[in-house]
């Protein structure tokens, strides 16, 4: 018996029951059209949010004074606030390895006011390498200079919010001077506009000063609230973590038995933690799409299974007319790979068709990832053979002589 | 002439229950080539036991059988298929084409699980068994959309398809109302003429004045084994029979 015939056989099998047979594929496509389409929307909005961290910056590693104590409020005392200083920020410039850029953080909220404008605002003191740190770029003018920080200089950058409130005529805001609270500063660059992130905060709400000028002439403090730093690349994070300890408690003078009286923290932490919610989504939406597969499936056993029982008299015919039991096997299980297969390519063209659909509709980032295409069209074609099986095993064992005389 | 069938001693026994039924008792007939028998015998008489061992359908309990020279009894389910495939040619009282089917496709598919025979041929062979019936016009028609008589043609043709060395009818007239029952015996006439081998299973006496032979069962036994001598002609027959109004 030759393969070929068989499958001529069962196409015209399939053909000759073209209602059965659609109703049938229904099941695997509504099952293979859902499962493209829901593993796209999780991995759409994995994605999105793996990119929004990156925007944030990923290899950020903020240090903050204070032990880490978990969340559960303020129990830190004043003198605990004060442990980190402009030494520690300069001995992690000269000594820590692994890191890209270091950046003091010391912030005071305020209004700004230009002309009859004025914007409740903080102010944030950093150094230069805060623009690499955060991936900021400034698009008019410049970022204050290394003159401007050793002299506390009154200027500023700030962000394109600031602006829109500041500035609402268009006007040229470099050059411009400003007033931070009662201190005029002036204008030496605008941020390039980042948007909001995936948190909803607005990111080009911005004011950046030299961290002298923010700690002498605003705050009067010698401490600083943080400093934050940027490994040179993300697999180098936790490396630059422990170097940065061990700086920061020999600067402390902190014996092996004390806590630290600092803590760090990395964006890597928090994109793991957004990876796994994120995975456990799409693997929720898997399951309820991968439910209905496997009810697709029984869809096309319960089909098969009548449908052997149906075709009783053309079974027995066949085998008269010589067909052995293994061709009878052989054509029922490909009817029901045709069916399970067929129904699986439209049900790929319709999910990604939907998956496009919504991308364009919602505006959310929905991305097919062939993985979940090959996936789901391989779950299928098993799905043909494992609940095609038994009624293709049922009608190759049936008794030609009763089965030719069957009513 | 060549023995197309031997049974000698058939003996056929079914279980039922904690009883034993004897269906077959002990027969024994020869057939050669080119003969044209009519197997007859009241319900109950073992010729429907008798139709499936001579179409390999079944295997005699005790006793020999010979199709064309192969002995059958011993021989495997996919042996017998495969017997059944290239000796036998059967034709159905309910003629049993495959639904919604055309007539070629329906004769192609004693062909389909003969692998030796290539799918030119195997077209070119369905046509000629369908011109030969006299369906060579019809050969696209699905077979839903043909009258019971243009529907046992088709079975004919699926039967002669393969070039058996028997054809087995098992009441092939019994669904035809009288004047198509006899277009089809004409058909059969015309192929033992052409010098084929023919058993047509029949519970009806009048058939048996059209064929070479009767053989006659009761219980399990050959009761009457007759040569015809005088075997009438259907196609004269048919002209004398008065023609349908509503055809």
């Amino acid at each position: 018996m030759n393969i070929l015939n068989l499958f001529k056989i069962a196409i015209r099998a399939i053909a000759g029951n073209k209602t059965r047979s659609f109703l049938t594929m229904l099941g695997i496509i509504i099952g293979v059209g859902s499962v493209i389409t829901m593993l796209a929307i999780g991995q759409g909005s994995k994605l999105s949010i793996q990119q929004n961290i990156a925007e944030m910056g990923s290899n950020m590693i903020m240090i903050h004074p204070g032990a880490d104590r978990g969340p559960g409020g303020a129990r830190m005392s004043a003198d605990e606030m004060q442990t980190l200083t402009l030494d520690d920020y300069n001995s992690l410039c000269n000594e820590a390895k692994y890191l890209a850029a270091v950046s003091p953080n010391v912030s005071s909220g305020g209004q700004l006011i230009a002309g009859n404008n004025n914007y409740q605002t903080s102010v944030t003191g950093v150094s230069r390498g805060y623009l690499t740190i955060r991936q900021l770029q400034v698009e008019q003018g410049d970022m204050f200079t290394e003159a401007d920080i050793k002299s506390g200089a009154k200027v500023c950058v700030i962000g394109k919010t600031i602006v829109d409130n500041l500035f609402p005529s268009g006007a040229n805001p470099v050059g411009q001077v400003i007033r931070f609270n009662k201190m005029p500063v002036r204008v030496v660059g605008v941020l390039k506009s980042k948007g909001y992130n995936s948190m909803g905060m607005d990111q080009d709400n911005i004011v950046l000063m030299p961290y002298s000028t923010v700690m002498k002439r605003i705050l009067a403090q010698t401490y600083l609230q943080g400093i934050y730093a940027s490994a040179i690349t993300e697999g180098m994070t936790d490396l630059a973590i422990k170097d940065i300890r061990s700086i920061l408690r020999q600067n402390h003078k902190l014996g092996d038995g004390d806590d630290d009286n600092f803590s760090i923290r990395s964006q890597e932490e928090l994109s793991s933690m957004m990876n796994s919610t994120m995975g456990m989504l799409t693997a929720l939406l898997g399951c309820v799409a991968g439910i209905s597969l496997i009810v697709g499936g029984i869809g096309i056993m319960n089909i098969m299974y009548v449908s052997v029982t149906e075709r009783t008299r053309e079974i027995g015919l066949r085998m008269s007319v010589g067909a052995r039991g293994i061709d009878i096997l052989s054509q029922f299980l490909i009817e029901s790979i045709m069916i399970s297969v067929t129904g699986g390519l439209i049900g790929v063209i319709i999910g990604i068709t939907i998956s496009e659909l919504i991308a364009v509709l919602s505006g959310w980032p929905v991305t097919v990832e062939a993985w979940t295409v090959v996936l789901s069209f391989a779950v299928c074609t098993f799905t043909g053979v494992f609940f095609g099986w038994y009624p293709a095993k049922k009608a190759a064992n049936l008794d030609p002589i009763e089965a030719i005389r069957y009513e | 002439m060549k023995e197309i069938i031997r049974l000698d001693n058939i003996r056929r026994d079914f279980v039922v229950g904690e009883e034993v039924v004897h269906a077959l008792r002990g027969v024994s007939f020869a057939i050669s080539e080119g003969e044209f028998v009519t197997i007859m015998g009241t319900s109950g008489s073992g010729k429907s036991t008798l139709l499936n061992i001579l179409g390999c359908l079944d295997t005699p309990t005790s006793g020999e059988y010979l199709l064309d020279g192969t002995p059958v009894r011993t021989m495997s389910k996919n042996a017998r298929a495969a017997l059944r495939n290239r000796k036998i040619g059967f034709v159905f009282q309910n003629y049993n084409l495959l639904p919604k089917t055309t007539a070629v496709e329906n004769v192609e598919l004693p062909l389909m699980y003969n692998s030796s025979v290539g799918a030119t041929e195997r077209r070119e062979r369905a046509v000629t068994a369908l011109q030969r019936v006299g369906l060579g016009d019809r050969l696209n028609h699905k077979s839903n959309q043909m009258s019971g008589g243009q529907m046992q043609r088709v079975a004919i043709a699926r039967a002669l398809v393969n070039d058996p060395a028997v054809i087995l009818a098992d009441e092939a007239t019994g669904n035809l109302d009288t004047r198509t029952s006899f277009e089809i015996l004409v058909l059969f006439q015309k192929l033992h003429a052409e010098g084929r081998t023919i058993i047509f299973v029949t519970h009806n006496p009048e058939i048996a004045q059209y064929s070479s032979r009767n053989i006659v069962l009761r219980d399990g036994k050959v009761r009457d084994d007759i040569v015809n001598n005088n075997i009438l002609n259907a196609a004269e027959r048919l002209a004398a029979l008065p023609v349908n109004d509503d055809d």
